[in-house]
């Protein structure tokens, strides 16, 4: 993958884990939390899409995101508060926002009817409190300059100069940023260093200076004398750095603050007027082995900016593609007078440069710029210290990695069992210490196992976290009101499980909230709140976990399940079920109960479909019902699609595992059950039910004629599709874990095999496909035969 | 060990050789990962008869192909005398079958000649070329072609 796309990735990475963050937020915040470190942490989610939108200049996302952002700044300055209705809006735009962001990650579009409405909602909250702010008092400091300060995107461009990116126009930003009056009265000197990390953390070093501005007024002086000749530039480190002196009574608390969240990645000293001399007329001076570039970046940092001449002096005649190759644009010196203007954008992509220069990589400034105006110590130290933004101890690690760590443990496993019955095999006493040895080193490989497992392991949270959206959009979309609970988010499944969890969770609370909770009159009617409650949970129960859709609405209307049952002919008329057996019709292929097809179920696939696709992952689904008081569903899943409970026969002189979630009971068939149809195929008759006997064996092709029946046994399976049919085997090895290993992954996908394991002995078996062989039994058997005679 | 002893500007690269009955085969070294000895493989259903079945290479399931079967030639059961060669084909890896592995020979491409027409379709399927070595010949195995979903249909 080229730097760029690999950045990008990383963005959108770091992208679904905010906007995860963001939401949580917001959830707590509808809750009535409003608690200004919820807000921060809200602000600082939307803040970083932003800024990061704005490196790969995705304008669409940043224009949204800056009005979302403009909002719960107000908020976190305490001139918007929380109600209902604010936390509904600021939901609503984070889908909105989430959206957007899986737009520019697929290139695809947005919905722009929906976003210029959520922006007309936004902007009517921050005109509402402006306009009850200037109504109090008439308060002109904050809000003028913040109208000003429009958040401009610098536009990471590693490849070519991005001709029609938005172009920066850098005096202009600093002529923002700073305040256009020059200090009276200076009390503080601020300096302020940025490390490469803060731009690799997609901050923004004229967002801080803004925060400053609000602070009082301030005057800004640039430092560029660390900016190396062209040659030597690097495009991960930092080299400029900021001196600001700002008025007024402000703690030195207060003036921290501005730098909250790039502190630790700055080097940063506050300090009075007065006691910092030195510090106010940061060192101009470069090192002298620099040659005529240093002069000239000298001569921009100090004088008002002349970039064609530092550009005439720095760039060599002869470069190729002078738009590429121009050196970073030292940012404008001192207070930018007005008359300072952009450079001619066709020659200097200074939007790119300044990127090139700063944000493109998470480097470290080993290299840290000569010429550092004195540093506070203290300062630092308090800064390393303190870190209250540090970052939590994870790692991002490719799945692959893990699995392939997985694969070397099983190994481990099986080799380690084949050691210890070689060593038994070969005469040592139990008591040797070889023997002790190994039995540690059993234990050790068990626990290495579990921790490996672990690792894959991780909490339904992230398939959860989508849900809250879903039943809003659901719930509007029908007219009703729905509350969501979740439980148990902190469930851990092996992340194989994780990845599909989210469609049959989806397809059970559309259909919670679509045909298992009334309307808003109903249920006023029929004495209950008008908001319906569906609950999400997850569990583990005996080794698997649990997924439960609780709603309490109306329930299964038994008669009504019973009636269309009959209708569509999947039971007989005079069918005698219990109340159970006719919630569980629902489940039947073409089953939907939805008077009107709507949009959200019933599209005529309904519940037979999630049971399937559950089935699919060796798991079950079953519902329980109460007429007029709800209705749950509970799925049980495996923990991991990494092992499979199987149990082992064998066939033909070969070793096979069949699925145990598909088993529903073994019997040795008695002669007299087993009859012919036709030429070949038979059935047997279990209970006075005759299912097909499929002799496995044939099946697959390693043995012509088939095994007589009553000399092997009979494995009742029931495929997904819900047919039944029996697997004629010699013999019932036992019932065992195994870990399901790919074929498909050397070789190609097999027809009635399902998959590959290997055993204690360190042999391949194979996983059968019982669906494969119940259905190609059924419909293809004479094409079959063919098949395997030619 | 045997050098050929070739100049000029051609692609130089070692070829790992190894036997099938009397014939003389290669390889690109670069593909071969291991070298182990032939160990009972677990058969597959339905598959070509030169597919020997899977083994389990350290936790992956591995497919064994008879090279010799594969070329046509007559092939005996194997035993623990034959050899496994592990190969990468494009991501897959695959075990190939063979007799024995002789020789590691280091040449340049302009030494490989096309393969007359006088050979089979089934060989020219598989043989990308051949060159004299010592006055034996080495035919060079086209690896991709080797595993059996091309022709699926016609198995």
């Amino acid at each position: 993958m080229d730097p760029f796309e690999s950045i990008k990735a990383t963005f959108f990475q770091e992208c679904e884990e905010l906007l995860t963050d963001m939401e949580s937020g917001l959830l707590a915040m509808e809750q009535g939390d409003d608690d200004s470190e919820t807000i921060n942490a809200v602000f600082r989610a939307v803040h970083s899409v932003k800024g990061g939108a704005g490196a790969f200049g995705l304008e669409e996302l940043i224009r949204f995101a800056h009005v979302f952002e403009t909002v719960l700044d107000e908020m976190r300055s305490g001139r918007l508060h929380l109600t209902d209705e604010v936390a509904k809006v600021l939901l609503r735009a984070s889908d909105v926002l989430a959206d957007h962001v899986a737009a520019a990650r697929s290139g695809g579009g947005v919905d722009e009817g929906r976003t210029v409405g959520m922006i007309a909602d936004l902007q009517a909250l921050i005109d509402q409190d402006r306009a009850a702010e200037l109504g109090l008092h008439d308060d002109n400091a904050s809000a003028p300059a913040d109208e000003d300060f429009g958040f401009v995107p610098i536009v990471l461009s590693l490849d070519e100069p991005a001709s029609d990116a938005p172009e920066v126009d850098v005096a202009a930003l600093m002529a923002a940023a700073s305040d256009p009056e020059p200090a009276t009265n200076p009390t503080w000197v601020v300096t302020f260093r940025p490390k490469a990390d803060m731009y690799a953390k997609a901050n923004e070093a004229a967002l801080v200076l803004r925060e400053l501005s609000r602070l009082g007024e301030i005057e800004v002086s640039l430092d560029a004398s660390a900016v190396p000749p062209l040659d030597q530039l690097s495009a991960e480190q930092a080299y400029l750095c900021w001196t600001i002196r700002l008025a007024g009574d402000r703690s030195e608390a207060d003036i921290r603050e501005a730098f909250e969240f790039v502190e630790d990645d700055c080097e940063l000293s506050v300090v009075r007027d007065g006691e910092a001399a030195d510090a106010s007329a940061p060192d101009l001076a470069i090192d002298d082995d620099s040659d005529a570039s240093a002069s000239a970046v000298e001569a921009a940092a100090a004088a008002p900016l002349d970039l064609d001449a530092l550009l005439a002096r720095v760039q060599p005649p002869s470069e190729a593609a002078p738009a590429d190759a121009a050196p970073p644009s030292p940012e404008p010196a001192k207070t930018a007078p007005a008359e300072t203007n952009a450079p001619d954008p066709a020659k200097l992509d200074v939007a790119g440069l300044i990127a090139l220069a700063e944000k493109a990589s998470q480097d470290h400034a080993q290299a840290a710029p000569p010429a550092a105006p004195k540093v506070d110590v203290k300062t630092e130290a308090r800064a390393s210290a303190g870190a209250p933004t540090a970052a939590t101890p994870t790692i991002r690690v490719d799945l692959d990695r893990v699995d392939r760590l997985i694969n070397a443990v099983g190994e481990l496993v099986i080799q380690q069992a084949m050691l210890s019955q070689r060593v038994f095999e070969s005469g040592l006493a139990r008591s040797s210490d070889v023997a002790l040895g190994l039995e540690d080193l059993e234990l050790l490989t068990r626990e290495i196992q579990d921790s490996v497992m672990a690792i894959r392991a991780q909490p339904v949270k992230s398939v959860f976290q989508r849900m809250p959206r879903l039943v809003r959009e659901v719930a509007d979309l029908v007219g009703k009101k729905v509350r969501l609970v979740m439980d148990g988010e902190n469930t851990e499944v092996d992340k194989t499980v994780i990845e599909r969890l989210s469609d049959p969770i989806t397809h059970m609370l559309r259909n919670a909230i679509d045909h298992g909770l009334e309307t808003p009159e109903e249920r006023e009617a029929g004495g209950k709140g008008v908001e319906g409650t569906v609950r999400l949970a997850a569990l583990h129960r005996g080794g698997r976990i649990v997924i439960e859709v609780q709603d309490d609405g109306r329930g299964i209307n038994r008669p009504r399940v019973r009636g269309i049952a009959v209708t569509k002919g999947l039971i007989a008329e005079d069918a005698v079920l219990s109340d159970d057996e006719i919630d569980n019709l629902i489940f039947l292929p073409g089953f939907s109960t939805a008077d009107v097809v709507s949009d959200i179920s019933g599209r005529g696939v309904g519940m037979d479909v999630v049971k399937r696709s559950i089935q699919a992952l060796g798991g079950r689904i079953s519902i329980t019902s109460e007429p007029g008081k709800g209705s749950k569903f509970s799925m049980s899943l495996p923990l991991t699609l990494a092992v499979l409970d199987g149990m082992v026969v064998s066939a033909a002189d070969q070793t096979l595992v069949a699925p145990l979630s598909n088993i529903v009971e073994s019997l040795t068939p008695r002669a007299e059950d087993v009859h012919l149809i036709g030429g070949r195929d038979a059935v047997i008759c279990i209970r006075d039910t005759f299912v097909p006997l499929i002799d496995v064996g044939v099946a697959l092709g390693f043995r012509d004629t088939p095994l007589p029946p009553a000399s092997g046994v009979a494995v009742l399976v029931e495929s997904e599709g819900g047919g039944k049919a029996a697997l004629l085997v010699e013999a019932i090895q036992g019932q065992r874990q195994v870990v399901i290993k790919s074929l498909e992954a050397n070789y190609q996908h097999i027809h009635g095999v399902a998959a590959a394991t290997i055993l204690g002995d360190g042999r391949v078996a194979l996983i059968l496909d019982v669906d494969a062989l119940v259905t190609t039994s059924r419909r293809k058997a004479p094409r079959i035969e063919k098949r395997m005679a030619g | 060990m045997t050098d050929t002893v070739t100049q000029g500007v051609a692609q130089r690269r070692e070829l790992i050789a190894f036997r099938i009955g009397d014939q003389e085969f290669c390889v690109d070294i670069m593909s071969v990962r291991e070298i182990r000895g032939w160990a009972p493989a677990t058969p597959l259903p339905r598959t070509p008869s030169f597919v020997k079945g899977v083994i389990n290479l350290r936790g992956a399931v591995l497919p064994i192909i008879d090279l010799g079967a594969r070329l046509g030639l007559d092939t005996s059961e194997p035993t623990a005398r034959h050899v496994i060669m592990v190969v990468h084909i494009g991501e897959r890896t695959i075990g190939l079958l063979v007799d024995a592995v002789s020789d590691i020979i280091n040449m340049s491409d302009d030494l490989v000649q096309p393969t007359p027409d006088v050979a089979s379709d089934q060989v020219k399927t598989f043989v990308k070329g051949l060159f004299a070595l010592d006055g034996r010949m080495v035919s060079l195995i086209a690896l991709d072609r080797v595993l059996p979903e091309t022709e699926a249909e016609a198995a």
